[in-house]
């Protein structure tokens, strides 16, 4: 089952997507999937992993990894499936990153590996959107590239455990304006979704709704404004999102949102 | 923590490192090398997740396995409407109130890669007593703060020696993310962190804003 959430007429609903193109609320209504607006389906903390790919860690010219390289995002940064990313102004380089997500359904604390599966809510999908610009040497990479507002799309559902039978085994896909640039498998990860529970509840407590973004396989490239960019799982999802400019960005929130029509541009 | 500051400081917890001046020029001849290269640009920021959440009174637990543990006192900064492209001349209308955080961490031998290891163990942030209105407190940038470890002065400093004052902070970071009311800016820990054991009482004090005591205890 995928489970979504959604605004619909200005409620927030937790919905199942019953139909490829409709949902059915918590309240039994069913609603076309065009009539909503979705909404990233958590809203924990995001560990993200970087280079946790054998062939994107030699891309970006690094050793891969003894230990996990894993990274905070707060909810801020999330956006949801079908949405709009802002590419500042004057950066050279902005790219995408597919990836799965397992999201914690339980409190986890010291889980063994062979019973990490126990404790997810299930699967989805992110766009690890980094403005490479940004990129400095300490906590690499800081909050500056990964934390901006709106520049972590997730979504647009979470899928059951059950209804992903090998996650170890799921083609990662990422199309810019249609154009496959992006390829790769899961099969690659050096630090599986198991390992990186247990690694992570080995020294802090895992909460329901966080999400451990599995890192991205190679085949990074610059998005600029007007790009439909798609990062698709198979098996779990496929997350749709547009490049806008900085300018189009701020003004879409002033519009929509009277706060930020006073809001100054410093 | 106290029911203001429970109410009014629920949000993310973002954490500025080396933002006091001595700290930051004892770390600039190494900052110049490898895997550095050039000393930091932007505000240096991390993310204490809520599971470090911890509260005045409470205990503070010393992980099993870990050789040392340290203490960060800070000055909080809680945000009380959001923050998004702030002027300098505006951010400070954005400041709700402060309150004392005490920002614990294993030793960073490194700031190159995010600390989370180090830094987002469960207890790891505690925060109060209560939370202090800005206009109760004068000058934010000339508060003394002071770390007692078993009644025993251990490490001083003044938020007068910060590298960026909290309207620049606050500017800095609403370029690129908004600042939601209920966040909370740690604004950095001075140089000369020590070391604490369990069985240890830690303390932070900061003048007017009262003392945040926590003890350490066992895993």
């Amino acid at each position: 089952m995928k489970h979504a959430r959604i605004r619909f007429q200005g409620q927030v609903h937790h919905a199942v997507v019953t139909a490829a193109d409709s949902l059915t609320l918590a309240d039994g209504r069913v609603v076309a999937a065009d009539q909503v607006e979705w909404l990233p389906p958590a809203t924990g903390s995001m560990f993200a992993l970087g280079l946790n790919y054998a062939d994107h860690a030699a891309e970006l010219a690094f050793k891969p990894p003894t230990e996990p390289l894993a990274f905070i995002k707060s909810p801020g940064t999330y956006t949801g499936h079908n949405q709009v990313t802002w590419r500042p102004d004057n950066v050279a380089y902005m790219h995408y990153e597919c990836e799965l997500v397992a999201v914690i359904g339980k409190t986890a604390r010291n889980v063994k590996r062979a019973d990490a599966l126990d404790y997810l809510a299930g699967y989805t999908v992110c766009n690890d959107y980094a403005i490479r610009d940004y990129l400095e040497n300490y906590y690499r990479p800081n909050l500056r590239v990964k934390n901006r507002d709106a520049t972590t799309p997730v979504g647009p559902w979470i899928v059951d455990v059950a209804d992903v039978p090998d996650p170890s085994n799921l083609k990662l896909r990422t199309w810019v304006n249609g154009e496959l640039r992006q390829e790769g498998s899961t099969a690659d990860m050096i630090f599986d979704i198991p390992y990186l529970i247990e690694y992570l509840s080995s020294f802090m407590t895992l909460q329901p709704g966080d999400m451990i973004a599995t890192g991205t396989p190679e085949g990074l490239s610059d998005v600029v404004p007007g790009d439909e960019v798609v990062v698709e799982v198979e098996g779990v999802g496929r997350l749709v999102n547009r490049i806008v400019s900085e300018a189009e960005f701020f003004a879409s929130l002033a519009l929509n949102n009277p706060a930020h029509a006073t809001k100054e541009h410093a | 923590m106290s029911r203001a500051l429970n109410d009014l400081a629920g949000g993310t917890l973002f954490g500025v490192a080396l933002n006091y001046q001595g700290l930051l020029r004892n770390h600039l001849e190494s900052f110049t090398q490898p895997p550095y290269q050039k000393p930091p640009v932007k505000p240096v920021l991390f993310i204490k997740t809520p599971n470090t959440r911890n509260a005045d009174g409470q205990p503070v637990v010393y992980p099993k396995g870990v050789e040392r543990l340290q203490p960060g006192p800070a000055l909080g900064v809680v945000i009380g409407k959001s923050a998004s492209r702030v002027s300098l001349e505006n951010a400070m209308q954005h400041v709700a109130g402060y309150t004392i955080v005490n920002e614990f961490s294993l030793p960073e031998d490194s700031y190159y890669r995010p600390a989370v290891k180090a830094k987002c163990r469960d207890g790891f942030c505690p925060l109060g007593p209560e939370l202090v209105p800005a206009d109760q407190v004068g000058d934010p940038h000339a508060l003394s703060l002071k770390l007692f470890v078993n009644g025993e002065l251990v490490q001083e400093n003044s938020t007068a020696n910060f590298v960026r004052s909290i309207p620049q902070l606050i500017v800095e970071l609403s370029e690129f993310m908004t600042l939601h009311a209920g966040d909370v800016l740690i604004t950095g820990t001075p140089e000369g962190r020590v070391d604490v054991r369990p069985g240890d009482r830690v303390e932070v004090d900061i003048s007017g804003l009262g003392r945040l005591s926590n003890a350490i205890v066992a895993e």
